[in-house]
C-alpha cells in the first residue's frame, strides 16, 4: 500500500548532478565533523525505504495489524479517566477528561515509540552499519519517523471522540502542525542521543523503559499543567513534552494558551537537545562500525 | 583529470584488542571522566590515549595508486587487512592516520544480501536491498525485470524470502548487487555462494562488468576466479602491500609462499601436533598432476605404542574427497612421550584441479583404539594450470583431474606438462 507513494519528481533533478565525478578523501576522523544535511537530502529514498520497512514489518504477524496503533492509547485514556478522573478527581480544565488524556497520549505515544526505537535502531540495523556506507543519521530518523503512521491512526480516533463531545476545535488549531513538528524534533533530538549512546553503552537499553515511565510523570498527560503553581512553571517547560502536549491541547481542544515564557523554555530546550545530539551522533558515528 | 580511481597514501588503520574495550560500561566512562583531567596533566603533549593501549594494525602504511578501469585482486591470508581495507575504502570505518582519495561512487557488495528482510517478498527486497545499496528507486525499477530474470526467481518474486531456498536468497542477493552501477566496485568475497552453475554465472557477469571500464576491488580466496576475473594482483600481508603487479605473477608468487605451513601447536587429548607441510617436489608451486610431499610433525604427551596418522583432504565445501592412513604404508615404531616426530605420504601425481582444499588430520594411539581429530583444518591451494591439452579447467568439471586420454585418435598433447 505505501509502497505506491513514489518519489520519482524529486529523485530525477538528482541523478543528473549525479553524473559529474566526484573525488572525495577518506580521512581519519576528526574532533568536530560537519553535520552534512545535504547528504542527508541526498539518502532521503533510503530513508524512506527504511520507513516504508519499519512499518511493513511491524505488523505483518501481528492478528490484529494496525489496530495496535490505536488498542495502546485507549486502553491507558480508560486507565487514566477511570483511576485519576474518575476516582481520584484529577482537574481537567473543564474538559471531559477521556479526551483531555487521550488529546495528549497520542502525541506522547509516538514520543515514547520513538524514543524505544531509535534507542536501540542503530544496534538493531548493526549489519548494515557494518556492511554499507550511508549516512548513518538515517536510522535513528526512520526509527521516529516510522511512528508517524501509527499517530496518523490514533488522530483519527481522537477526531470521532471530539465529535462525539461535541468539540470544536477554536483557530488555533492552525498551530497544531507546529506542535507536531516540536514534537517530532524533541523525539529526534533525545534519539539521536540515546541512539549513539547505546552504540557505546547497552547500559541504554535497560534505562528506557524507567525513563519513559518516569518522563510520562512528569508530563501533563493525565493532569493539567494548570495544577504546577506559577512560579515553576518555567521550570516545567525545561521539559519539552510539557510544551508539546499543552500545545496540542490549546490546538484542539481550544483550551487557554499554554503560557508564552514556558513555551519557549520548551522550544529552546529542544533545539538544544536536537543540536546537541546532531553533533554527539555525528562525532559518534565515525566508531559506529567498529563498535557496534 | 588524472586517471587515478583510488589513491591510499600511508593509510592505516589499528584496532583495539582486548575484550575489556569492546563495550565500555558507564562506570568505566564516569571514572574516565573523573580521572581523565588529571591523566591529561600528565601527558602534556596531548598524545591520543588510543596509542598507549594494545592495538594491532590491521592496515599498517598501505600506499598505492588503482588506476581507472583496472580490476584489482586483493589476496592474503585471513587477518591481511584485505576487508579492512575494502571497509575503509567504502567508508563504513574511518583510518586511524593516512588518507584515501576515491574518484567516483563506490559501490560496496562486503556481503550478499545486506538488509535483506525475511518478512518481505522478493520484490520489495529488491527495492529495499537496492536502496540500501546506494541505488535511486528509478534505477532499480528499470532494472528490475533484468534483476529478476539473473535470479531465476520470477515465480516466486511475491512470496516472503524467508520461504526461500537459500540458494533462491544467495541468487536474488547477488543478482541485486551486481546490478549495481557506480565507477568503483568493491567486492569482498560474494562468489562463494550458490551452486557451482551459479557461479560460473556470476564470474561471468563481474567479467562483463569488468569490461564495462569500470574499476573493481575483488576480494577473494579463490584464486582461479581472481585470474580470471582481475588484471592486477595486489597481495596483502599484516596489513602491508606484500606484492603488487600483473595478476598472474602474484597469485603465483602467493601460493609458492602458502605451501609451507605456520607450525603452531594445537593440541588433541593425546597429542600436540606442531606442523604441517604440503610441498610440491621440485616445483614452485602446488599444481595439478604435482608430486606433493605432506609432512605431519607431532608428539605424544604419553609413550604411544603403535601411532598412527590418518589424513584425509576435504574439498572447500568440507566434503570428504580422499583419505591416506599410514597404516596402509608402513608399521610404525612407538614413540616415547614428548618425542618428535614427523610422519607423512608422497603423493606421486595429485589428482586435484586448481582450487582451496582442506587437510583434516587424525592421530592414532592403535593399541588403545585413541583416535583423535585435530580440531582444525589446514587449507592449501592448487594453482590453475593447463590440464588437457592446454585446456585449464575450473569448478565445472569438478575437482578431481584424471590422468585420462581419448579412445581415438593421437593425444593433442601430453596430458602432464
Amino acid at each position: 500500500m505505501l509502497f505506491a507513494l513514489s518519489f520519482v519528481p524529486l529523485m530525477t533533478a538528482v541523478s543528473q548532478n549525479q553524473l559529474e565525478v566526484l573525488t572525495l578523501r577518506i580521512v581519519p576522523p576528526g574532533r568536530w565533523p560537519s553535520l552534512d544535511l545535504r547528504e542527508l537530502w541526498e539518502y532521503r529514498e533510503l530513508l524512506y525505504f527504511l520507513i516504508w520497512r519499519d512499518v511493513k514489518v511491524r505488523y505483518k504477524q501481528t492478528a490484529l495489524g494496525a489496530a495496535w496503533a490505536i488498542i495502546q492509547p485507549v486502553f491507558m485514556m480508560v486507565v487514566f479517566s477511570l483511576f485519576f478522573g474518575r476516582l481520584a478527581k484529577v482537574p481537567s480544565d473543564g474538559i471531559p477528561y477521556p479526551v483531555f488524556t487521550f488529546c495528549a497520549l497520542i502525541p506522547w505515544q509516538l514520543f515514547a515509540n520513538a524514543l524505544t526505537e531509535s534507542s536501540n535502531s542503530l544496534v538493531g540495523n548493526q549489519n548494515l552499519i557494518t556492511k554499507v556506507y550511508f549516512p548513518r543519521l538515517v536510522v535513528p530518523l526512520s526509527a521516529v519517523l516510522s511512528g508517524v503512521v501509527d499517530f496518523a491512526i490514533a488522530f483519527v480516533l481522537l477526531l470521532v471522540m471530539m465529535v462525539y463531545f461535541g468539540i470544536v476545535p477554536t483557530w488555533a488549531v492552525v498551530t497544531l502542525p507546529v506542535f507536531i513538528l516540536l514534537e517530532i524534533l524533541t523525539a529526534l533530538g533525545v534519539g539521536l542521543w540515546l541512539s549513539a549512546l547505546n552504540v557505546q553503552f547497552r547500559d541504554v537499553r535497560y534505562t528506557i523503559s524507567f525513563l519513559v515511565q518516569v518522563w510520562l510523570f512528569l508530563t501533563p498527560v493525565a493532569y493539567p499543567s494548570s495544577i504546577i503553581p506559577e512560579r515553576w512553571r518555567v521550570f516545567y517547560g525545561l521539559n519539552p513534552m510539557t510544551g508539546v502536549v499543552e500545545g496540542f491541547r490549546w490546538a484542539l481542544l481550544g483550551k487557554a494558551a499554554p503560557s508564552l515564557s514556558m513555551l519557549l523554555v520548551s522550544i529552546l530546550m529542544v533545539l538544544a537537545i536536537l543540536i546537541g545530539g546532531l553533533y554527539y551522533f555525528r562525532r559518534m558515528e565515525q566508531t559506529f562500525a567498529d563498535l557496534v | 583529470m588524472s586517471n587515478v580511481a583510488i589513491r591510499c597514501e600511508n593509510l592505516s588503520k589499528s584496532y583495539l584488542i582486548g575484550e575489556v574495550e569492546r563495550y565500555q560500561t558507564l562506570r568505566d566512562v564516569i571514572t574516565e571522566i573523573a580521572v581523565g583531567p588529571f591523566r591529561r596533566l600528565v601527558h602534556k603533549n596531548g598524545s591520543r590515549r588510543v596509542e598507549n593501549r594494545s592495538s594491532i594494525w590491521a592496515l599498517h602504511d598501505l600506499t598505492f595508486d588503482i588506476n581507472v578501469g583496472e580490476i584489482v585482486g586483493i589476496i592474503g591470508r585471513n587477518g591481511a587487512g584485505k576487508s579492512t581495507l575494502l571497509k575503509v575504502l567504502s567508508r563504513i570505518t574511518k583510518p586511524t592516520h593516512g588518507s584515501a582519495s576515491v574518484t567516483g561512487r563506490v559501490g560496496s557488495l562486503l556481503e550478499v544480501g545486506t538488509g535483506f528482510h525475511p518478512e518481505l517478498t522478493g520484490r520489495e527486497n529488491i527495492y529495499l536491498n537496492g536502496a540500501i545499496l546506494g541505488m535511486r528507486k528509478s534505477e532499480i525499477a528499470r532494472k528490475f525485470d533484468e534483476i529478476v530474470a539473473f535470479a531465476e526467481i520470477d515465480e516466486f518474486i511475491d512470496t516472503p524470502v524467508k520461504r526461500y531456498s537459500s540458494g533462491m536468497y544467495m541468487r536474488l542477493a547477488f543478482a541485486v548487487a551486481v546490478h549495481l552501477e557506480t565507477e568503483i566496485l568493491v567486492v569482498d568475497e560474494v562468489l562463494a555462494v550458490g551452486d557451482a552453475q551459479f557461479q560460473k554465472k556470476c564470474l561471468e557477469k563481474m567479467k562483463e562488468v569488468g569490461r564495462g571500464g569500470r574499476t573493481i576491488l575483488f576480494v577473494s580466496h579463490n584464486m582461479s576466479a581472481v585470474r580470471q576475473i582481475c588484471t592486477r594482483g595486489l597481495q596483502l600481508g599484516r596489513g602491508m602491500v606484500e606484492n603488487s603487479g600483473d595478476i598472474n605473477k602474484v597469485v603465483d608468487r602467493y601460493l609458492a609462499a602458502s605451501e609451507v605451513r605456520e607450525s603452531r601447536s594445537i593440541e588433541t587429548p593425546t597429542f600436540v601436533l606442531h606442523s604441517v607441510a604440503v610441498t610440491p617436489v621440485g616445483e614452485e608451486v602446488l599444481k595439478t598432476f604435482s608430486q606433493v610431499e605432506i609432512k605431519v610433525g607431532f608428539t605424544a604427551k604419553e609413550r604411544i605404542q603403535d601411532p598412527g596418522v590418518y589424513v584425509s583432504i576435504l574439498t572447500d565445501e568440507r566434503f570428504r574427497l580422499a583419505g591416506l592412513d599410514l597404516k596402509d604404508f608402513c608399521s610404525s615404531n612407538p614413540i616415547a612421550a614428548g618425542e618428535y616426530v614427523e610422519k607423512g605420504f608422497v603423493i606421486d601425481t595429485l589428482p586435484l584441479l586448481a582450487g582451496r582444499y582442506h587437510l583434516e588430520i587424525h592421530l592414532k594411539d592403535m593399541a588403545n583404539h585413541k583416535v583423535e581429530q585435530v580440531p582444525e583444518t589446514f587449507a592449501f591451494d592448487v594453482a590453475e594450470t593447463p590440464v588437457y591439452g592446454g585446456r585449464k579447467l575450473d569448478v565445472w568439471f569438478g575437482n578431481v583431474g584424471l590422468k585420462a586420454r581419448s579412445l581415438n585418435g593421437v593425444s593433442r598433447s601430453d596430458t602432464t606438462s
